[in-house]
Formats: structure tokens, sequence, C-alpha cells
């Protein structure tokens, strides 16, 4: 069972509550499919992500970062136990998209770059790493059922 | 790789921050202690508290650092030379670390620069890190 300060419940809350769920979910995912082009591979049928600005006008990257986000949402009303929440969203990424789970902390990555550039100062280095601590939880989470 | 305009928008960001060098540096390397604490076990010989002098001119020496080897960086490995002896020898900081450091360096010019920071801009600084740290561990073995 992950243990989480008060300050650590505190300032997750506090970030989701603050950030745009339709501009983070999708600013997140294209910035992993132009930082990390070779994510690419999972989204074959998104159509044209040809170039950094063609990703970010995508309307398939815009949907699929609502459904993360949605995702994220699952895990933050289930905190104290987000290993539960998640085994069928593992199983689903094992199993049937088979995704490499190295690419988690890629977007992980991208969205606390997303989340920092949107809060500016007030994403303090303590308010980080609570986020960072509840992104690495997800991860962990997500690759349970990977066998 | 890095293309010739990646090149020119990474030195040109890296000479904006040379003036504010040890605020961006010490934020970054806070960072770095609040989400990896065992990065903080290469520091028992500073203070790294918030605010304190170790904390101002370590990250002050980082940023320039890394701002020395994006004036040219087709040069790094003769820039870094001197560096590249250091840490092999000297600090020997597990290689694994430069990733987490560069990291947080990329959260701390999310904050500074706002939307500034663009996609291309990201990817831009994140291959540039990736290099600077690959070249900074060529000694090790």
């Amino acid at each position: 069972m992950v243990k989480w300060s008060d300050f650590e419940r505190a300032a997750i809350q506090d970030i989701f509550s603050k950030i745009d769920y339709d501009v983070v979910g999708s600013a997140a995912l294209s910035r992993c499919l132009i930082v990390y082009p070779w994510t690419q591979r999972y989204f074959g049928s998104f159509g044209n992500l040809y170039n950094a600005a063609a990703i970010t006008s995508n309307p398939k990257v815009a949907a699929h970062g609502k459904v993360i986000m949605a995702g994220l949402e699952k895990a933050l009303k289930n905190m104290d136990d987000i290993k539960t929440t998640y085994k069928d969203l593992s199983v689903l990424h094992s199993e049937k998209l088979q995704v490499d789970p190295d690419n988690f902390n890629l977007l992980g990555d991208c969205l606390t770059i997303v989340v920092a550039g949107q809060l500016g100062a007030a994403f303090t280095p303590e308010v980080q790493g609570a986020f960072q601590k509840f992104l690495a939880v997800v991860v962990a989470s997500l690759r349970k059922q990977y066998h | 790789m890095l293309s010739k305009k990646e090149k020119k928008l990474i030195k040109e960001i890296w000479e904006r921050l040379t003036p504010v060098a040890a605020d961006i540096g010490s934020d970054a390397l806070l960072r770095m202690f609040a989400s990896y604490p065992g990065t903080k076990t290469y520091f028992s010989h500073l203070d790294i508290s918030p605010g304190s002098a170790h904390l101002s001119s370590h990250g002050k020496k980082i940023v320039l650092a890394i701002a020395e080897g994006a004036k040219d960086i087709s040069q790094l490995t003769v820039t870094l030379a001197p560096l590249q002896t250091l840490h092999a020898y000297q600090l020997r900081i597990d290689p694994t670390n430069f990733k987490l450091l560069s990291h947080c360096m990329l959260v701390t010019l999310a904050c500074y620069l706002g939307s500034e920071f663009t996609p291309v801009a990201h990817a831009a600084m994140d291959k540039f890190l990736s290099a600077f740290a690959a070249v900074l561990s060529e000694k090790y073995r």
C-alpha cells in the first residue's frame, strides 16, 4: 500500500483541480509523439503525424489525450488503491495494445513538463516531487499485469 | 541528431539563461533532490538546502557548462574534455543520474519559459541534454 503524506495528497488534488483537462492531456500526448517519435508506432491509425504542427492539430491525438486524462482521474479518485483500480487497464495495455511499459515513463515526463508550463512557479520542487510520486504509482500499477 | 535550426534555438535559449544561471541551476537541482532522493547522496559534502550559497554556486556551475557546450554543439567532445575526466575519475556519478537532472532541467525550463517552451524547443533541448550527458560519460570506461 502506498503511503501518501497530507502534503502529497493536497498537492496532487490541487494540481488536478487547476489544470485544464482538455488541454493538458492532448498537449502531453502530442509532446510525447514529437519529442519521442518512436512512440508513434502505437498510433498508426491516427493519420497525419508527419511533423510537430500536424501532431499538435491532429483531432485523434486531442481526443486520445482526453481518454488518458480520464484514466488518470480514476487514479486520482482512488489514490489509496491505484493498483486494483488499474488492473483492467494494465491487462489492456499489455495484452491488447502491447505497449512497451517504458513508454509510460516517457508520457509521464511529458505530462510533468506540460503541467509545469501551465502552473509556472506554483509547480515547486516539492509539488513536483509529489506529482512524480503519483505518476510513479500509476506507472507501476499499469506495469503490474505484464507477464 | 540535431538540425541546424535546433542547434541555433538551443544556443539562443542558453544565451538568455546565462545571466540567471544560478537561479536556473539551483531550481533544477532542488527539483532533482525532491523527486529523486537518491541523487542527494552525491552531495553530502555540500549544504543543498533551498537558498544555500553552495546550491546557488553549484547550480550556476552546471548551467554555465551547459551553456558553453551549447555555443558550438558540434564541438561538444572538445569543450567537455576536462569535465569528462572530472566525472569519470573523480566524481564518478552513475550516468543514469544525468537523465534525472536533464529531466528536471526541462521542468525548470518549462516553468521559466512557459508557453515559449514549445514542443519543438522541448524536443531539441531533450536531444541536446542527452547528447551532453552521453559525451560527459564517454571516459567512464
